[in-house]
């Protein structure tokens, strides 16, 4: 054995190491083969999200075009991608001679994207999370907080004229002077609770309070609300 | 270091411009050299407050269009040494701030000032929200009513979410308050609102609270900042809130009724 070759089969010498690894990409939908027209919408694209398009890699998922016998001249849409700042980097789906077209263009094909096995390891991410919002600093007045998907927890005060939304709870833990409204998609098991209630508007799943309904006795009060029943009951937190 | 501080509350009328005249002015007087903005471009009235009006040449548009420069537009303040004033103009609106011109023209200030006061114009449109952009600190000026303590939180809502602290993620503004036009007897009776219940709903640290008084008219119309008038209460109020600003102990003035004397009562009702 030579040194050269000893060198070579050792592996703390070797130039390079190949590794898999998983990468979120951009996926373009392809619904219209017209380069001028594909050209017109990306330039509106890049004026709304400049930042998204440096470079950015794309895959080309052929689906929408499949049914139709439409050929794709992927040369010249590489060249239009490229322009504003898109890189194709494979298609996905859309049959047999297109994907052959595609690979003559020199894009590399990508596994399709209704593959049994890819569905299931895409299911636990499709139930949705409990995403919490915390917020810190007072909400002032004519701002608007929602916490999509979850609670929202503020812990400051909530001023006349702002308006929390939640689709989850909502929890104050300063005063709560403007509105709150909890389970606005809909989810009448849903609370609001707060520590001194000085509400505008209380609400729950649709159902509502204004602050001429509050009664003395809950106002200034840390309380909690929620639905019996389809009505909006407030009941005090301290016992 | 130099520090930009906007004067600043959503509603008109409430003493920002009063405010700004009088914060400037006493700074000066301590010794820090200071130049006050007028931001109220089309509705100039700084300029009359601090009675220098009449020696207005260029103004804050010509100076952000290139058309004049610092040296030329400054107005320097005859009563006071390192006060100056950066007028509004008259004929523009505010459409002529630009984010990048008023950057460029408090950049050249800082070079030479210590303090850099802007009198914001009432609304939250683009003339206050660009007096307010660049700001290190504020003074929230309100009154004891409702409609005006509303708007100034929702000027604390705009500071903390869309000046350029806020969007770059920085320190937050610094907040001040200035409580104006405060009568103590009305408070009392419940006319208006308490110092307490103001600092209570806007939760930011009290500055300094402004009697309701005479000569706050008199100094305007005067082109006199009222800081200036030491004999009157407003005045009073004024110099403890720099001294209180520049960190020493000032204790609160004018929060409760002052006692009659035997002769004003007797001439009084």
């Amino acid at each position: 054995m030579t040194l050269e070759s000893a060198k070579l089969t050792s592996e703390t010498l070797s130039p390079f190491e190949l590794k898999g690894s998983l990468f979120t990409l951009t996926v373009m939908y392809l619904r219209e083969v017209d380069k001028a027209l594909i050209a017109r919408h990306l330039h509106e694209k890049i004026r709304q999200a400049p930042a998204l398009f440096s470079n950015t890699p794309v895959v080309i998922d052929l689906e929408p075009l499949a049914e139709s016998n439409v050929t794709v001249d992927f040369a010249g849409l590489d060249r239009v991608l490229r322009e504003h700042g898109m890189i194709p980097v494979g298609v996905r789906n859309g049959g047999v001679i297109l994907q052959a077209a595609a690979t003559l263009a020199g894009l590399p094909l990508l596994p399709e994207s209704r593959s049994g096995g890819a569905r299931k390891s895409d299911k636990p991410e499709q139930t949705p999370a409990c995403h919490s919002k915390i917020i810190t600093q007072p909400v002032r007045s004519g701002q608007q907080i929602y916490a999509p998907q979850g609670d929202l927890i503020v812990l400051g005060a909530v001023s006349a004229g702002a308006e929390l939304l939640a689709d989850g709870n909502i929890h104050v833990y300063g005063p709560l002077r403007g509105r709150a409204l909890a389970g606005v998609k809909g989810d009448t098991e849903m609370r609001i609770f707060c520590q001194s209630l000085e509400a505008e508007l209380v609400s729950i799943a649709g159902r509502y309070r204004v602050i001429e309904q509050l009664d003395e006795a809950e106002r200034g009060r840390p309380v909690q609300m929620y639905l019996v029943a389809d009505r909006l009951v407030i009941e005090p937190l301290t016992r | 270091m130099s520090k930009v501080i906007v004067v600043t509350s959503g509603k008109g009328g409430v003493g920002k411009t009063t405010t700004s005249a009088s914060f400037g002015t006493g700074l000066a007087q301590r010794g820090h050299k200071t130049v006050v903005i007028d931001f109220d471009v089309g509705l100039r009235n700084l300029d009359l407050i601090m009675g220098c009006e009449r020696r207005v040449v260029y103004d804050f548009v010509n100076v952000i269009n290139n058309e004049s420069n610092l040296h030329q537009t400054l107005i320097k303040d005859k009563r006071v040494e390192n006060l100056y004033v950066l007028p509004a103009s008259q004929t523009r609106d505010k459409e002529a701030l630009t984010r990048e011109g008023v950057e460029r023209v408090l950049n050249e200030l800082r070079q030479s000032f210590e303090y850099i006061v802007c009198d914001s114009p009432a609304g939250i449109e683009r003339g206050a929200l660009m007096a307010l952009y660049f700001a290190d600190e504020a003074l929230i000026v309100t009154n004891p009513e409702v409609s005006s303590v509303r708007d100034s939180d929702r000027i604390l809502g705009i500071l903390a979410s869309r000046s350029r602290r806020a969007e770059q993620g920085d320190e937050p503004v610094k907040e001040h308050l200035v409580l104006a036009r405060y009568a103590p007897d009305r408070a009392n009776r419940g006319d208006m609102l308490s110092v307490d219940d103001v600092v209570e709903i806007l939760g930011i640290p009290l500055l300094g609270v402004i009697p309701e008084s005479q000569s706050v008219l008199q100094a305007s119309n005067a082109g006199v900042p009222v800081i200036l008038d030491e004999q009157s209460d407003a005045g009073v109020a004024y110099n403890d809130l720099i001294d209180r600003y520049l960190g020493e102990n000032r204790p609160h003035r004018f929060l409760t009724v002052e006692k009659k004397g035997f002769f004003r009562r007797l001439f009084r009702n």
